[in-house]
């Protein structure tokens, strides 16, 4: 199963590749934001697959933590952009 | 360990320099907390590959979520302090 | 069960090329109201492509995978109106072939 499984981490790398290029060349915060939404979405999937690969479902607790945090961040980083108050 | 999870490892491991160089390099602010977080993030994602759930759990809770919150909602409220 | 786990691959390989696309988008589209587009509307689509796949490998894991999904499609949306608001009102302009802007003619502020 573990070979079956190479494509779809291999395309997920090369996705993760894409949105990391983003986040290095954004020209503005605002897109650096967007690049890190992107990048943590994608994040999730890889950590789902390394659950598939090592059989071990408590690395999908990990990926439920890591969503809502990198949710947080990314409210709060857009509210500091807006620049209104709290 | 498998080459899928040795392939997941190795890019995770060059993202977190490369993370750690635009935290370095950048003049603004924002792009400089935004990289650190994204730092604390993908050390979560290594400690998984190297088969640490609970270091990762712990990781993601306090290096990104707690990290980023405070330093963006001091950044704010310094930012409303100057303006009065 | 052999069945369902070739199904369960391929549906995870659908995902991740959603997810590739998105990343391209990311890294190809002109301005940052597009990229949000592409960066929350496509990762959404590949990321429960993808937790539907895993399912359909694992069965014993759908709660936590269906639990995941719900978080996603809750959250997603949400941050991506969030960061389009907040761009917009941060004055990032948009690309030389946007017509309308219905949120600068939005007087009363009501969005």
């Amino acid at each position: 199963m573990t070979d079956t499984l190479l494509f779809p981490g291999c395309i997920a790398m090369l996705a993760f590749a894409l949105g990391f290029w983003r986040f290095v060349v954004g020209p503005r915060p605002v897109d650096r934001i967007v690049a890190f939404d992107g990048l943590t979405v994608i994040a999730v999937t890889g950590l789902v697959l390394a659950a598939l690969v090592s059989g071990r479902g408590i690395y999908l607790d990990v990926a439920l933590v890591y969503a809502l945090l990198s949710f947080l961040g990314v409210i709060v980083a857009a509210r500091y952009i807006e620049g209104g108050d709290q | 360990m498998s080459t899928l999870m040795l392939g997941l490892g190795l890019v995770i491991a060059l993202a977190m320099v490369g993370a750690a160089v635009v935290a370095l390099v950048t003049r603004s602010t924002v792009t400089a907390v935004l990289a650190a977080g994204l730092v604390s993030l993908f050390a979560s994602v290594f400690f998984v590959v190297l088969a640490a759930p609970d270091v990762a759990m712990t990781e993601a809770a306090i290096g990104s979520g707690l990290t980023t919150f405070l330093f963006f909602f001091v950044m704010g409220r310094i930012r409303r302090e100057g303006e009065k | 069960m052999i069945v369902l786990t070739a199904l369960g691959v391929a549906t995870m390989s659908i995902g991740t090329v959603f997810l590739a696309l998105a990343g391209l988008g990311l890294r190809r589209m002109p301005d940052t109201y597009t990229r949000i587009q592409a960066g929350t509307k496509a990762t959404t689509l590949g990321t429960i492509l993808a937790l539907v796949g895993a399912a359909l490998i694992m069965p014993e894991w759908t709660v936590k995978l269906a639990l995941i999904a719900l978080f996603l499609m809750f959250t997603n949306p949400l941050s991506s109106q969030v960061l389009a608001r907040a761009a917009h009102r941060a004055g990032v302009p948009a690309t030389r072939e946007t017509r309308t802007d219905a949120l600068a003619e939005d007087k009363e502020g009501l969005a």
